[in-house]
């Protein structure tokens, strides 16, 4: 609900939201400019965890930037893992072997669904609602305990290898991955739909607050469920196609509606078609090593590289400068949530405080992967 | 008025769907984990902190001394040192000291994955809270020890 | 007038006793409950089934210190949370647990009531006006307009039952509905009242919660938005009388619905009526708060202005003239 601010005498003050608040997820600050409880400017402040992540992975070989990868974006670090093992692979000439491709997507994919239903329970969380976090956290520790039997970490994974994946998953993981889609597929009408979506409270809350234009993604560069959810329909795995996504057969939801609303449903179908991805996977999941042949000192040629990967935030990108020796000459990301976030200040003006705060619930912010 | 009936009736009616919901599920066990209390069981992968590996029969530690571990590790938190192998026919080197700086560990598992001679492993400690930061530079060659002594 | 002293000094104590025992316990229930709906435990460690929880909780904020910020207005700060505790017992004073049971009969008990509830909105407002944290001032700006905004329909509702049992008196009121079911005012027989009555209970429910500050209308202290809204700057015994007042506010808004709607101290059956009875009714009600507040997100400041002025006052003022109606057609 967009309402016309008036700024007569100067009745304004200023709210610095963070580093330390509850709705921030982290320690992204906001000063907000309110009149009354009317946002009459706001403007996220960057760099409270800022780590130099960048600048680590030129002191260090390839592989020994690997781990870091998971700790940018520690709710969809498979994704990560996967970029940067992309770019490198691409740029040393590394084949990799299907079984492990076909690895790498159904690991990505049920991150990518915990990261969802993270996002899922703190957006509620946001709004006020407690007890769906924890029936969320149920599903997701479900795939929590899968990725650890196959990864051998719970959250900051560093799973992929130049030219495969550290492990091959085992039948166990494969029956507990069919399990868990029944179950998740079992729960969703009830516990997701039911208690949540269908909910009258949410839906007013949400519904039609925080209307992103298409121009102002494009203008912005905002990817992922932000862009999808105001009726553009780009996802890298799409239109992009890396690894072994162009053989299964899944949807890209788009929804037009521009607003929280939309975006929350984009992230609801998603999880729906990262369940599809992983049965075909699992069906088609094909027998051989799951690590190629690589090198053990990686030096790949002199030049630029560029790979990019859909994370459950948006588009992440890595740039990769390599002189010919053993370590990166310099690596640069640009990641979804950076770009989702330079939005906020415009969308957010002449919101009411507590809209504004579930918009930016609504974009999913990861702030550790904004600073980097 | 459009859609204000409608807006009450499907309303009351969602909010009446949630409540039966969550009532249903206050009849139903709990699904916690009571933490300390409850011990899980650790997947076969799971990282925990390094530890190194003895020998089967002497319990002296596999390692040889390379150091390719310490070179793999991209968080700098391994130090090792050794010494020439003494007496009769021996060769190599032996380990007289390993530690793990924990407080920088990040558990990629670099460093088990660069050992080529099977003495580096995962423990699967999961416990790990002190309120003194010395206890996490752990000296795993004393760890090996202490444990060849509970094993005799 | 000696037994007149005992008299006084038995309720001074009684009610002490119940408000006490109801504002420690009923966190205790709060969080089990919620545990229980989450799927978790709860309280467990201290005592049996963390049973002593409110006795760890009490002592922790007995001992800590009352910290006063820089800044504040010093006594308004140290006065508001007492003011938010005392509203709350007095009102106990009028509430009839059963026949023989109750402190002081008063002939505009109803009106005392609604007086009192609205003090503990002011406790809020001064509260959140001497922090002087902007956190706190937003909070009782809100909590405010959202009390004015939900005390017209209650008490539109509450006229209906004056209407219908011809007194202003809650003793009167709870008498006038003895004898079984069909007899309390949500489901009054006699002139065919239950065709607007259960709608007229859902309204006076619904501005209890709302009135209590309860999720999910609980838009005071929205700890997402306002990290704790008008509590911001409290630590120590000053945020557990905040506390305490608004779990005393919920025993004080079920008793008043058990009074005006299911009939008080009245057996389903008209057989035994007693003040287990009562006491059942309002921990059913209770409980139904904390169900609610575990289910549901909260609402938006507008929104909660939307359905009481919308939806609330419409339907309840609709009842009003249906119920003067049916009594002077019947």
């Amino acid at each position: 609900m967009t309402v016309p601010i008036s700024l007569r005498h100067d009745e304004t003050f200023v709210l610095n939201l963070g580093p330390q608040h509850p709705a921030t997820h982290g320690v992204l600050r906001v000063i907000l400019t309110l009149d009354g409880e009317y946002v009459v400017k706001a403007e996220p402040v960057l760099g409270y965890v800022h780590r130099m992540h960048e600048k680590l992975a030129e002191g260090g070989t390839f592989a020994q930037f690997m781990p870091n990868t998971a700790r940018m974006d520690y709710l969809h670090a498979l994704a990560f893992n996967h970029g940067w093992a992309l770019v490198v692979e691409k740029a040393a000439g590394i084949e990799v072997p299907e079984r492990a491709e076909y690895i790498r997507v159904i690991t990505v994919e049920l991150n990518r669904i915990a990261s969802h239903l993270l996002w899922w329970a703190a957006f509620l969380l946001d709004l006020g609602g407690f007890t769906p976090l924890l029936y969320a956290f149920d599903d997701r520790e479900k795939i929590i305990d899968l990725l650890e039997r196959v990864t051998g970490s719970r959250l900051t994974y560093c799973y992929m290898r130049f030219g495969g994946v550290y492990n091959d998953i085992d039948d166990e993981f494969i029956a507990g991955t069919r399990d868990f889609i029944k179950r998740l597929r079992s729960r969703m009408p009830r516990f997701y739909h039911d208690l949540v979506t269908h909910n009258i409270i949410l839906i007013k809350r949400i519904k039609d607050i925080g209307i992103i234009t298409p121009e102002q993604c494009r203008r912005y560069g905002a990817t992922g469920p932000v862009a999808r959810g105001s009726g553009i329909s780009y996802d890298i795995r799409k239109n992009e196609p890396y690894s072994v996504y162009p053989e299964f057969d899944f949807d890209i939801p788009v929804f037009d509606e521009c607003d929280s609303m939309a975006r929350y449903m984009v992230r609801m179908h998603e999880m729906e078609q990262s369940l599809r991805i992983i049965e075909q996977a699992l069906d088609k999941l094909p027998d051989g090593p799951v690590m190629g042949k690589a090198p053990k000192v990686l030096k790949p040629e002199a030049g630029y590289y560029y790979s990019a990967v859909e994370t459950a935030r948006g588009s992440l990108g890595h740039r990769l400068v390599c002189d010919g020796g053993k370590n990166p000459y310099k690596v640069k990301l640009r990641s979804p949530t950076f770009s989702n976030l330079s939005l906020y200040g415009e969308v957010a003006e002449g919101m009411m405080l507590a809209d504004a705060l579930a918009f930016m619930g609504s974009l999913d912010l990861v702030i550790p992967e904004i600073d980097r | 008025m459009n859609g204000y009936w409608s807006d009450i009736f499907t309303g009351s009616k969602s909010l009446v769907t949630g409540l039966l919901i969550t009532a249903r599920e206050f009849f139903k066990p709990v699904v916690t984990e009571q933490y300390p209390y409850e011990v899980p069981t650790m997947t076969p992968l799971f990282r925990g902190h390094i530890e190194l590996i003895g020998n089967e029969e002497t319990g002296q530690p596999n390692c040889v001394v390379c150091g390719l571990c310490q070179r793999a590790c991209p968080s700098i938190c391994i130090s090792l040192e050794g010494k020439k192998a003494e007496g009769e026919g021996a060769k190599g080197k032996v380990l007289t000291s390993y530690v793990l700086d924990f407080t920088k560990c990040s558990l990629c598992g670099s460093c088990v994955e660069s050992c080529n001679f099977n003495a580096l492993r995962f423990s699967k400690e999961y416990n790990l809270a002190s309120f003194d930061k010395n206890d996490f530079i752990m000296d795993l060659l004393k760890r090996v020890e202490d444990q060849n002594r509970c094993k005799h | 007038m000696d037994t007149s002293i005992w008299r006084a000094l038995f309720y001074l104590v009684g009610i002490m006793a119940f408000a006490g025992l109801n504002a420690a316990y009923l966190g205790w229930c709060e969080r089990k409950g919620a545990a229980r709906i989450q799927r978790r435990i709860g309280p467990c460690e201290a005592g049996w089934a963390g049973l002593a929880q409110p006795l760890a909780d009490g002592l922790k904020l007995l001992s800590k210190q009352l910290l006063v910020p820089q800044g504040v207005d010093g006594i308004i700060f140290r006065v508001a949370p007492v003011l938010a505790m005392i509203p709350a017992i007095t009102s106990m004073v009028v509430i009839p647990f059963s026949g023989n049971i109750e402190a002081r009969a008063m002939e505009l008990s109803v009106l005392l009531l609604f007086a009192l509830a609205s003090l503990g909105m002011i406790a809020i407002l001064l509260g959140g006006w001497a922090s002087g944290n902007k956190y706190a001032i937003i909070s009782s700006a809100r909590a405010v307009s959202q009390n004015l905004a939900y005390e017209i329909p209650m008490l539109v509702t509450v006229i209906t039952i004056v209407m219908i049992s011809g007194s202003m008196n809650l003793r009167e009121i709870a008498l006038d509905q003895m004898g079984g079911f069909w007899h309390w005012n949500i489901f009054r027989l006699e002139n065919g009242h239950f065709l607007t009555m259960w709608i007229s209970f859902i309204i006076f429910f619904i501005c209890s919660v709302a009135e209590t500050n309860r999720a999910p209308f609980d838009m005071a202290e929205a700890e997402s938005e306002l990290v704790a809204g008008f509590m911001t700057e409290y630590g120590s015994m000053g945020f557990g009388l905040f506390m305490m007042g608004e779990y005393l506010n919920i025993v004080v808004g079920a008793c008043l619905t058990t009074t005006l709607f299911l009939g008080g101290w009245d057996c389903p059956f008209g057989k035994t009526p007693g003040v287990w009875w009562f006491l059942v009714k309002i921990y059913i009600l209770i409980f139904t708060f904390i169900w609610i507040r575990w289910t549901y997100p909260r609402t938006q400041i507008y929104r909660l202005l939307n359905l009481s002025w919308k939806i609330l006052i419409p339907f309840s003022l609709a009842n009003l003239l249906i119920t003067a109606a049916l009594i002077k057609v019947f």
